[in-house]
């Protein structure tokens, strides 16, 4: 083995900053649409500024730019550190990079547009789900490649769920991407009917169980032991979540489809498994928060811990919460209500947003060769913005949701709705103002950001760190 | 749905099943074994020996007991829930229960609890109804969570939907009339001009009805209008252009405009045409829900 070995840390870094620049940008288009639900009249009568066309812009922008990238970014970097050897190949890492912003691009375009398949969380239209699963593939052959050129015995339990990731997004996708194009921006699935949105959902599901869990578990499995300096608490309940997250999360889609025209058994089995999922998803939070012990004084002093462990709190709160809304009484009270919403972003933002902003703040010294964040205090700013932000969204959105339910069935004594749609709506404006507050509050913590991350990395060289001697 | 027509082959029965229970089973397996033991592992405060990246490393500690518990809480439950309810394949489940059944159950207390009532108010003329204001506050409920989606929740009406709270009527305003418009509904038709009388005759006939309301447009025009308004528009809006409740043709003399009143738009409607669709209600509310809903309109125009 060369001496002079490096790590490529060229993909690492140029991902972890577009993870900054499409945080922001998704998290604007986030608040955009915040206000537009408070005074509709912002969308100035103009197709491409309406919530229908920025609302899946929304969502993509945040979970697969702003989410793709950090996984992208945290993925490499750790299975390169772990395995102890440069990525597979660099040409196949620079392509998903650019293969990866080009997706973004054609998202951002075509979306505002009203180019779009109509399917949930995979709006995006064929031409370019066909590069999608190109720059997966090519992904996949990176990140397994590099395992398997590996120069230690065993794999970290991190590449554990970042593969689990990386193969069943791909599954996904092809499945639920099936369609016959009739035009360059129009196709049509495959699927009829029911089936279509049980295909759907389980796409959705899992795009929630693997993208934005699995892949980020694997994040927290080396940014918490890393950031603590504390071995993981527990090697045998990392083998155990692992395959019971990622066996019981795929058949939990059904509980997207309560009382819907989906046969009951696939209704019933859809909320018996997101029920048995709450020990699972648990596991990873037990295992984080309690790697922590004996360094519990660190909180004190380290806000990029700070994040980490709130996020595991987060992922805790909304892995208890998803499976009492899918318990079919909950959920004839929950669905379609802004509770869904509110449960959305405690994930999101609690923790999708944080676990990576963590591992952002603890990359960037190390990719760019400086010490340390240009400024702690900042992060620690950032840390309590983003916290109160949060709280404040969920908060309005549960009592938004919660009063949504209740106004929909209440009855009066001759049988007629209490409350007509309208009404219920009205009811919605503090709630959808202070969810504004909190998401604008969470979107300048993001700003305060890539200032802090601006400073620490302009008029650096940047260097690769030599690859780790194996004893 | 009849759980036989969901799969199409046994095979499916039972591959669902097997699945199923393998998933369930496995997991159980899975905990009970890792819980235990394994004879020269790391014990408890002690790492397992593997090192990544420098510095990290993993304790062994046990699976905590109150996580354990949960997990075999939950497993349980779900075997319980799939052995009373529709879950394992086809198997209907020990309690019998289907989503359809639940409606109907639910349906069925409703209709008994609220049936006399509706029942009683149906026996009541709609004249006398409509000067009920218990009634009448029904209908209101009826009309907000129904119909104001197109008509507005003031029952003003919205472009292509038309006021209810004035007194002109398409289709005609007198109880019965009404009554028959939500039950089974009205289509509509004014066909498209374009063809027929080219672009000139279109604004001809634009300037001619914007002249019958009283509104500005050019007098020239309008006087060629005319001709074309007695051939092609008199024989449903009748020759005074005064309407035709029958048909629902609208009469052109008032200012009451269901797609605006606009130069442009009353060229368009012309040129284009307009197909109104007002959805019959029978089947879904129910003659008797009609009859408030009924009251509750007429009651609009009588203030």
């Amino acid at each position: 083995m060369d001496a002079q070995a490096t790590y490529n840390y060229k993909v690492v870094r140029q991902f972890t900053i577009m993870t900054v620049v499409w945080g922001i940008v998704g998290m604007l288009v986030g608040v955009v649409i915040a206000a537009e639900m408070v005074w509709p009249q912002l969308g100035m009568d103009l197709p491409w500024l309406q919530f229908g066309r920025l609302r899946p812009l929304h969502t993509n922008a945040v979970i697969f730019a702003f989410g793709g990238s950090a996984l992208f970014a945290t993925s490499y970097y750790v299975v390169q550190r772990t395995c102890q050897t440069r990525l597979f190949s660099d040409r196949l890492a620079a392509f998903t990079f650019w293969g990866w912003t080009s997706v973004i691009v054609l998202a951002a375009i075509t979306l505002p547009l009203g180019i779009t398949t109509s399917k949930e969380y995979a709006e995006l239209e064929w031409p370019i789900d066909i590069l999608i699963t190109f720059v997966w593939v090519a992904y996949a052959v990176v990140f397994f490649g590099t395992i398997v050129k590996r120069r230690v015995a065993h794999i970290y339990v991190a590449n554990w769920f970042y593969g689990a990731f990386i193969l069943t997004v791909a599954v996904l996708h092809l499945v639920n991407s099936a369609a016959l194009p009739v035009s360059l921006t129009k196709s049509y699935s495959v699927y009829p009917g029911a089936i279509d949105a049980m295909v759907q959902w389980w796409y959705g599901h899992n795009a929630v169980g693997f993208f934005l869990t699995a892949g980020f578990l694997g994040m927290m499995y080396y940014f918490v032991p890393k950031q603590a300096g504390r071995p993981i608490y527990s090697y045998r309940l990392s083998v155990v979540h692992f395959w019971a997250l990622i066996s019981t999360y795929m058949w939990a889609g059904p509980h997207h489809l309560h009382y819907t025209a989906l046969p009951a058994w696939a209704q019933s089995l859809g909320m018996v498994f997101s029920l048995i999922l709450l020990a699972p998803s648990w596991g990873g939070m037990i295992n984080g928060i309690m790697t922590l012990s004996g360094a519990w004084h660190k909180l004190r002093t380290d806000p990029i811990l700070k994040f980490l462990i709130v996020s595991l709190s987060f992922y805790g709160m909304s892995t208890f919460e998803g499976p009492m809304m899918s318990i079919k009484t909950v959920n004839a009270l929950s669905h379609y209500t802004d509770w869904t919403i509110g449960h959305v972003h405690s994930g999101a933002l609690g923790w999708v947003a944080m676990v990576s902003i963590g591992a952002v703040y603890f990359l960037v010294p190390k990719l760019f060769g400086r010490e340390q964040m240009y400024s702690v205090r900042l992060i620690d700013w950032h840390f309590w913005m983003s916290t109160i932000g949060v709280v404040l969204y969920i908060v309005a959105m549960w009592i938004a949701g919660v009063m949504q339910g209740l106004m929909w069935r209440a009855v009066n004594d001759d049988g007629t709705l209490t409350y007509s749609f309208v009404e219920s709506l009205q009811a919605m404006y503090p709630f959808y103002f202070v969810r504004l507050l909190g998401g604008a509050l969470f979107f300048v913590g993001m700003l305060v950001m890539a200032y802090n991350v601006f400073k620490t990395v302009s008029g650096v060289q940047p260097q690769d760190a030599p690859v780790a001697q194996t004893a | 749905m009849n759980p036989e027509v969901i799969f199409s082959s046994a095979f499916w029965n039972w591959w669902i099943i097997a699945l199923t229970l393998a998933n369930i089973l496995g997991c159980w397996w899975l905990i009970s074994w890792s819980a235990k033991k394994v004879p020269g592992e790391a014990a408890v405060g002690e790492v397992t020996g593997h090192r990544w990246d420098g510095d990290l490393q993993e304790y062994n500690n046990p699976l905590p007991r109150w996580w354990l518990w949960l997990f075999y809480i939950t497993l349980v439950f779900s075997l319980g829930y799939l052995a009373l309810y529709p879950g394992l394949g086809k198997l209907p489940g020990l309690l019998g229960w289907t989503p359809q059944k639940q409606y109907q159950e639910e349906i069925a207390a409703a209709e008994a609890a609220y049936q006399p009532l509706f029942a009683r108010y149906a026996q009541v003329p709609l004249e006398a109804l409509s000067k009920d204001p218990q009634a009448v506050k029904i209908g209101q409920r009826l009309f907000v969570n129904y119909c104001a989606g197109c008509h507005g929740s003031d029952a003003r009406g919205n472009p292509g939907f038309p006021d209810l709270s004035d007194h002109d009527w398409l289709y005609g305003g007198d109880p019965r009339t009404i009554e028959t418009s939500i039950l089974d509904g009205r289509n509509a038709a004014m066909p498209a001009w374009q063809e027929v009388v080219g672009d000139a005759g279109v604004d001809q006939l634009t300037a001619y009805v914007r002249r019958l309301a009283g509104l500005e447009a050019n007098a020239n025009l309008a006087a060629d209008g005319e001709a074309l308004f007695a051939t092609y528009c008199a024989g449903c809006h009748g020759s005074d252009a005064g309407g035709n409740q029958t048909l629902g043709a609208p009469n052109l003399h008032d200012r009451v405009w269901l797609y605006g009143g606009s130069a442009a738009s009353v060229r368009e409607s012309i040129a284009g045409g307009r197909n109104g669709h007002m959805p019959a209600h029978r089947e879904f509310l129910g003659t008797e829900k009609v009859h408030l809903l009924a009251a509750f309109i007429y009651s609009l125009s009588r203030q």
